[in-house]
């Protein structure tokens, strides 16, 4: 095709959002980490914005909460990554295995949470964590358990679980359909050779659908290491949850509470270097396993 | 396989639905009941449905009406000119080339990567510049970047319009944009709906953007909304009934549109992961 015109009028409009609302800010993040509003004196006179240098960075990084942000989210990822592509890659390989009954019903059921909005999947499993409120906790009360979901060493995992209820059905429909693809030659010649079923899904099956556990967990991976809005909602209700609590709520945080752009930037900065660097590495890493 | 080998299998799916399901039937239960019967944990008691929707609706001079307003505003319309932009942009990546095309879809698809956290103060300063900041706009055009789109839609093309459609359509004489929006977007129809879909479930899920934007209560999408009068709820129960009925009915459109068009987020996902 020759038109350039033609390709420049469909193009614009995308391009137009990528520069104003993506290259733009992303710069504007950069920038801003390198400054900071500094008070002359005694804090009176006009606030005036000063290049800092690494000044931002250096606070960001020696700060405990930012670390500890960071590492809850580390450790939330260890958590919740495994769970979720195990979790949902069992399922879609039972539900491909040809004995499950009820297939697209099961399928149905499995992904309903993900309509449920996020803030809301949240609410939900908050009230379900809330004594008085929940029969989760009177159901195990009737048992003489005693269970706090919102404690200090619960909090996390119950972070996990309503991640894990909001998008195991989604990322099963995934792999479901990868798992469809499979050539059905490659699956009998695999019965011929006398391997049982369950042999199958694991020698023959799950390296084959490795194109969709790579996509998948570097979704999971990038999603997971933004994680906002869960505990923000759980904020509300427990104590154990700091407003530093992740590194998404330090920058919000740093931005809104405190009204210190350069900390916040700096955060940001941070926060997408170890994004790019995680996933670049995640990729690399199945790449050099698949070699 | 074996009967042991068989129950398993479907023991483990049949659980699995529970636990997906049963918290979903609870906020659909919780929301029939008043402030009483749902602290007593009392499953079928205290039935008061009619009265939980006329509160929700009368709660703070009818706020969330105007909420689900907002976010049907929001979600539909954005879901829409998102749509129309992301697979005109991934049409074009298809069909036509030009220098260092590969280089920009590569930053595309980085665009995924970047946090929305990452974006947000510099979004904001943007908007507070352009005296924005508290507008409808603020949350509005943020929400139309679908890069993810791109990349469906550039599949799209190239698996739903043939090459040769278009040829065909230039011997006759069309210029490239009536081929595009007469002949190439009625092909790219199904592909556009899923790319509807896929941004009215982000749009209508989005939180944190619209929590740095707004702070004018009457531009609030429901999730901003439900998540403020969930605080309120820590100090006046009688909030409480009104969330989870909010909750109710802000869940009730996506499933809506899930399952009226269940074919076309099947074909986007595949289309997504098995490339």
């Amino acid at each position: 095709m020759k038109s350039k015109l033609a390709c420049a009028v469909l193009m614009a409009p995308f391009f137009l959002l990528l520069v104003t609302v993506f290259l733009i800010p992303t710069g504007t993040a950069i920038w801003l980490s390198f400054f900071a509003a500094d008070q002359p004196g005694l804090g009176f006179g006009p606030e005036s914005t000063v290049f800092v240098g690494l000044r931002s960075y250096v606070a960001v990084l020696s700060d405990p909460t930012f670390l500890n942000g960071l590492l809850t989210v580390v450790l939330y990822c260890l958590l919740y990554i495994p769970l979720m592509v195990v979790g949902a890659l069992t399922l879609a390989l039972l539900l491909d295995s040809g004995v499950a009954k009820l297939r697209s019903w099961m399928q149905m059921g499995l992904y309903l949470p993900h309509a449920v909005p996020g803030i809301i999947a949240a609410l939900i499993w908050l009230y379900l964590y809330t004594p008085g409120l929940s029969p989760i906790i009177d159901l195990f009360a009737k048992a003489d358990i005693q269970i706090n979901f919102l404690g200090i060493n619960t909090v996390l995992p119950s972070i996990v679980n309503i991640a894990l209820w909001s998008n195991l059905g989604y990322n099963m429909v995934i792999f479901y359909a990868a798992l469809q693809a499979v050539p059905r030659e490659v699956l009998e010649a695999s019965v011929v050779d006398g391997a049982g079923p369950v042999k199958q899904a694991l020698r023959i099956k799950t390296p084959l659908v490795r194109g969709a556990i790579v996509t998948v967990g570097i979704f999971t991976l990038i999603w997971a290491l933004q994680l906002f809005t869960e505990p923000v909602l759980l904020s509300q209700s427990t104590p154990m949850i700091s407003a530093r609590f992740s590194p998404s709520m330090y920058i919000y945080d740093a931005a809104f509470t405190r009204n210190n752009y350069g900390l916040a930037a700096a955060a940001s900065v941070i926060l997408l270097a170890f994004t790019v660097a995680l996933s670049f590495g995640v990729t690399r890493w199945t790449n050099r396993k698949a070699a | 396989m074996t009967l042991l080998g068989r129950t398993t299998v479907n023991v483990v799916i049949g659980v699995s639905v529970l636990y997906t399901l049963l918290p979903v039937m609870w906020l659909v239960l919780a929301a029939t009941k008043n402030v009483d019967a749902l602290f007593n944990s009392d499953l079928f008691g205290g039935f008061s449905l009619g009265e939980n929707v006329r509160n929700l609706f009368a709660m703070d001079k009818g706020l969330y009406g105007r909420w689900y307003l907002n976010s049907l505003l929001y979600a539909v319309i954005g879901a829409a000119v998102s749509a129309f932009i992301s697979i005109a942009s991934g049409y074009a990546f298809d069909k036509y080339s030009f220098r260092h095309k590969e280089k920009l879809f590569g930053l595309v698809l980085a665009a995924v990567m970047v946090p929305q956290t990452v974006l947000a103060l510099p979004l904001y300063l943007m908007a507070s510049e352009a005296g924005l900041v508290n507008t409808f706009w603020a949350v509005f055009i943020p929400a139309l970047f679908n890069p993810f789109g791109v990349y469906l839609g550039r599949i799209f093309a190239q698996g739903y319009v043939p090459d040769e459609v278009l040829e065909a359509a230039r011997i006759d004489g069309a210029g490239d944009l009536a081929t595009y929006f007469k002949v190439a977007l009625r092909m790219l129809g199904p592909g556009m709906v899923t790319l509807f879909l896929f941004q009215l479930t982000t749009i209508w899920n989005n939180f944190f953007l619209p929590m740095v934007m707004l702070s004018d209560q009457k531009l609030y999408p429901v999730s901003l909304g439900l998540y403020q009068w969930n605080s309120s709820a820590t100090v006046s129960p009688e909030y409480y009934p009104v969330v989870i009925m909010g909750s109710l009915f802000a869940v009730l459109p996506l499933i809506l549109a899930f399952m009226l068009l269940q074919r076309f987020w099947k074909a986007g996902m595949t289309a997504g992961a098995v490339k």
